[in-house]
C-alpha cells in the first residue's frame, strides 16, 4: 500500500467501506456530506446497503434496524444532526448493538454556521442521549489517523456492543493530505443474537425496555460494568515532548495539531513545553494526566479548544487542585493560529504558570479558578 | 392377526397459532390487539413465515409484542418503526419484515418514517391499529381521534377548529406510488375479523411476492379508555367509528385484483 | 347441523365476553369462579350439545384461549353386495 492524497470526509468514508461496513443510512449536512456522496457510489458498487433518509432521526433509526439484523452499520452528520439522533443513540446504547457515528463538527448553537468547531464534546462525551452511558468518541488530529481510528471504531463497536463516535471538525473533513488506506477486510459474519429470521433456534429479540426496576437497575450495573471495562483497556492518547516538560498544553483534533506546531516552536525557543493529545474523549486519559500533575514538575496546564472550554471541565477534574489549570478558546468557526497558542503558552511560561491580566480579560481566555 | 381400528369421533377445527409465544398478555380484557395479533401469527403460520419473520415493535400498548409474537423481533423507539424495519430489510431482503404500530406512534410521531417508507416503496407490511385514542398513557386524544370524542386531552371533545380532523392513514398511503397495498378493515365482530385476516394474509404475499410497501389498518377498540365493557366498545367501532373510517381496499396491485375484493360497508 | 365442542384455557381467559356475544348457539357462559388472574373465565355449558363447533368465539377470542374440535359423523354402514365377484 502506498500513501495517497486524500480529501478527510471521503478517506473516512472509504476506511469505513474497507473496515467492513456493510450499511451506511445518511443525511446530506455540511461539513460531512463528501462522505455521503461517496458511500452513495462506493456502498452500491459492492452490493451493500447505501440508503440517503429523509432526516437523521430517521437514520439512526435506520442504521440501529441494520445493526439489529447483524450487519456493520454506520452514519455520519455534524453536530445539530447529531442532537437529532440523541434518542437512537440511547435505543443502540441501551439494546447493546454495535454502531459507528461521524459528527463533523460545525459551529453551534442552533443552525450555527459551517465552519469548524469542537463545540459537539459535551454532547457527546457527556450527553448523547437520555440515560446513564458514554459512548467511546474517538477523536483523529489528522487524515491518516481518521482512517485508522474508523477502522478501530467498528472493531471497538463490535467488541462491547456499543456506540462508538469518531469526531472530526470541518477542517480535518474538508481538508486534503496524503496518507495510507486499509486493505479491504470481508464482512464479518451475523453475530449470533442479531435479527435473521429465528428459524430453528429460540427467538432473538432487540430490546431496550425493562418494565421492572430491578431488572432495569440490573441491566444498568451491567452496563457499568462494561464501560468501566472500556475505560480500563481503552484510554488512547498522544504524549509529545512531555519527558521534561515544564508547560503542557492539553487538546484534542484539528486543535491538538495545531498546538504541536506552538509547541515546537516554543521548544526552539528552549522553552520546557509538550503536548498532552486525548485521543480517546471518552474514556478520558484521566488517569494519565493525573500523573502528570502529580510529578511535581508541571508549573501549569493550557487547555486548548474551539469552543467555550467544554474539555476543560474533564482536565480539572483529571489534574486536581495543585497545578493551575488556564484556558484558550476560540469559538464560532475561528481556528486559532499556531501563534495564538504559542502566545498564550509564553505568556504563562513568563508569568511563571500565571496568565497576565491582559489575556485573562480577553474574550478567549477564561481566568483560572 | 385382527386389527381394530378406531375412527376418528372428531377434529381440530381451531388452535391459537404457533407464531403466537405462550406468555399471557398485558393487553386489557376485549382489548382487539389480541384479535389483531392472533390474526397475524395465524396469517404466518398459514404461510410458513414464521422462521423467516422480523417484527418490529413500537411503543404504545403494543409496546411488548415482541414477545407475544414467536419470532425474531426488535423494540423501535416511537414511531420509528418503519425507519427501523427499513434498516432490516435492506440487511435481510429475503426476509419478511412487518411492523406493529398503534395510531400515536404511526400517525403522530412516526407519520414522516411511515410515509417514508412508503415513498420508497420499502417492502414491507406494516399493521397498523387504529383505536382513535392514545391507550398506554391512558386515554389522551390521538390523530385518528373522532371529531367531539371526548379524551383526557380533549375534556371537551375533540375540536376540530382547534385540532383539525382526524387522519385516514390508509387513504393518505394509499396515494403514495410506492405503496403497493393499502386497505382498512374492522375487527368489530366475527365476519370483519375473518375479512381482516384475509387483508393481513394479502399484504403479507405482497411482501413475499416483492410489490412494494403494504399497510393494513384495522379498527380497533380500547374499552378501558372508552370507558366501556368490550361489547359496547366494539359497537362503538361500528357505530361511531365505521361511518368516519369508511372499510375498503385504497389500493390493491393488479398482480392480486382478481381476488375478491374486501366489500365497503 | 354438524356438533362441535369447545375448550376454553380458563388460566389464559380475561372473562371479556366477546365470545358470548359472537356464539350463535348461547351455549358459553362466564364461569362463577376466579381464575388465577382474577377474572371469570368463559365457560362451555353445552348440556344438549348444541355446539357446531363453528369457531366463530374463537375468530373474536382476544387471547387465544379457544380451542375448537367438531364432530366426525361415524361412517355409515357399507351395504353388503352378494353375488358380485370379487
Amino acid at each position: 500500500m502506498s500513501k495517497e492524497l486524500l480529501k478527510g470526509n471521503i478517506a473516512i468514508a472509504e476506511a469505513a467501506v474497507r473496515a467492513g461496513c456493510e450499511a451506511y443510512f445518511g443525511y446530506p449536512i455540511t461539513p460531512q456530506t463528501e462522505l455521503l456522496e461517496h458511500m452513495s457510489s462506493r456502498m452500491l458498487e459492492l452490493g451493500r446497503v447505501f440508503l440517503q433518509s429523509e432526516s437523521e432521526v430517521a437514520a439512526i433509526n435506520m442504521v440501529y434496524g441494520a445493526a439489529s439484523a447483524g450487519a456493520r452499520a454506520m452514519t455520519s452528520s455534524s453536530s445539530p444532526g447529531i442532537s437529532l439522533m440523541q434518542e437512537g443513540l440511547s435505543y443502540i446504547v441501551g439494546s447493546e448493538v454495535p454502531a459507528v457515528i461521524v459528527d463533523v463538527v460545525r459551529g453551534g448553537p442552533g443552525l450555527g454556521n459551517i465552519q469548524p468547531s469542537q463545540g459537539d464534546y459535551n454532547q457527546l462525551v457527556k450527553s448523547a442521549g437520555h440515560g446513564d452511558y458514554h459512548p467511546i468518541v474517538l477523536a483523529p488530529a489528522n487524515i491518516q489517523e481518521a482512517i485508522d481510528l474508523t477502522v478501530l471504531a467498528f472493531d471497538l463497536a463490535d467488541v462491547y456492543r456499543t456506540l462508538v463516535f469518531v469526531v472530526a471538525d470541518g477542517t480535518l473533513g474538508q481538508m486534503m493530505e496524503p496518507a495510507e488506506l486499509p486493505p479491504m477486510r470481508a464482512l464479518r459474519p451475523r453475530p449470533e443474537w442479531a435479527l435473521t429470521g429465528k428459524g430453528e433456534r429460540p427467538q432473538n429479540i432487540i430490546s431496550s425496555i425493562y418494565l421492572s426496576a430491578d431488572l432495569l437497575e440490573a441491566f444498568n450495573q451491567k452496563l457499568q460494568a462494561k464501560l468501566a471495562l472500556i475505560a480500563q483497556r481503552e484510554v488512547r492518547y498522544e504524549a509529545y515532548q512531555l519527558e521534561d516538560a515544564e508547560y503542557v498544553v492539553v487538546a484534542f483534533g484539528t486543535v491538538g495539531r495545531i498546538a504541536k506546531t506552538a509547541v515546537q516552536n516554543l521548544r526552539r525557543q528552549g522553552i520546557a513545553v509538550g503536548l498532552f493529545r486525548p485521543i480517546t474523549l471518552w474514556p478520558f486519559p484521566e488517569k494519565q494526566l493525573s500523573e502528570l500533575a502529580d510529578s511535581g514538575r508541571i508549573k501549569a496546564f493550557l487547555v486548548t479548544e474551539m469552543n467555550a472550554g467544554q474539555m476543560l471541565q474533564d482536565v480539572r477534574l483529571a489534574v486536581g487542585r495543585d497545578v493551575p489549570v488556564h484556558f484558550y478558546g476560540r469559538m464560532g468557526g475561528v481556528v486559532p493560529m499556531p501563534e495564538e497558542i504559542e502566545t498564550a503558552l509564553a505568556e504563562l511560561v513568563n508569568g511563571n504558570g500565571r496568565l497576565p491580566k491582559t489575556i485573562l480579560e480577553g474574550k478567549n481566555g477564561h481566568p483560572t479558578r | 392377526m385382527v386389527t381394530q381400528l378406531v375412527e376418528p369421533t372428531e377434529k381440530l377445527v381451531y388452535q391459537r397459532p404457533d407464531s403466537l409465544a405462550e406468555l399471557y398478555t398485558h393487553y386489557c380484557p376485549g382489548c382487539t390487539h389480541g384479535t389483531a395479533h392472533r390474526l397475524v401469527a395465524e396469517v404466518l403460520d398459514e404461510l410458513r413465515l414464521q422462521n423467516d419473520t422480523i417484527l418490529v415493535a413500537s411503543v404504545g400498548c403494543s409496546v411488548f409484542s415482541y414477545k407475544y409474537f414467536d419470532v425474531d423481533a426488535a423494540e423501535a423507539a416511537h414511531g420509528r418503526a418503519c425507519a427501523m424495519a427499513t434498516g432490516i430489510k435492506r440487511v435481510h431482503p429475503d426476509k419478511i419484515v412487518f411492523t406493529y404500530q398503534g395510531d400515536g406512534d404511526l400517525a403522530s410521531i412516526g407519520l414522516a418514517e411511515t410515509m417514508h417508507a412508503a415513498i420508497r416503496g420499502e417492502n414491507i407490511t406494516v399493521i397498523f391499529i387504529n383505536n382513535a385514542i392514545y391507550g398506554m398513557t391512558g386515554g389522551q386524544m390521538a390523530p385518528t381521534t373522532l371529531p367531539g370524542q371526548e379524551t383526557t386531552s380533549s375534556p371537551f371533545g375533540r375540536d376540530v377548529r382547534l385540532t383539525g380532523n382526524p387522519i385516514h392513514v390508509a387513504e393518505l398511503l394509499a396515494a403514495i406510488p410506492g405503496t403497493a397495498y393499502s386497505v382498512r378493515r374492522s375487527m368489530h365482530d366475527a365476519r370483519h375479523v375473518l375479512q381482516a385476516k384475509k387483508a393481513i394474509q394479502t399484504a403479507f404475499t405482497v411482501q413475499q411476492q416483492g410489490l412494494g410497501f403494504s399497510i393494513v389498518e384495522l379498527l380497533s377498540s380500547c374499552p378501558t379508555n372508552w370507558k366501556m365493557t368490550p361489547n359496547e366498545a366494539l359497537s362503538w367501532v361500528r357505530d361511531n367509528m365505521l361511518p368516519v373510517y369508511p372499510l375498503g381496499d385504497y389500493k390493491v396491485p393488479e398482480s392480486l385484483q382478481s381476488t375478491k375484493r374486501g366489500k365497503r360497508d | 347441523m354438524a356438533t362441535g365442542r369447545i375448550v376454553i384455557d380458563v388460566e389464559r381467559c380475561k372473562g371479556c365476553e366477546l365470545c358470548l356475544e359472537a356464539c350463535p348457539q348461547h351455549v358459553i357462559e362466564m364461569g362463577n369462579f376466579f381464575n388465577g388472574k382474577g377474572y371469570r373465565p368463559a365457560m362451555l355449558v353445552d348440556p344438549r350439545h348444541e355446539c357446531t363447533g363453528c369457531a366463530l368465539c374463537a375468530v373474536v377470542c382476544p387471547d387465544g384461549c379457544i380451542t375448537v374440535y367438531r364432530d366426525v359423523p361415524a361412517p355409515k354402514a357399507q351395504p353388503v353386495l352378494k353375488g358380485v365377484p370379487a
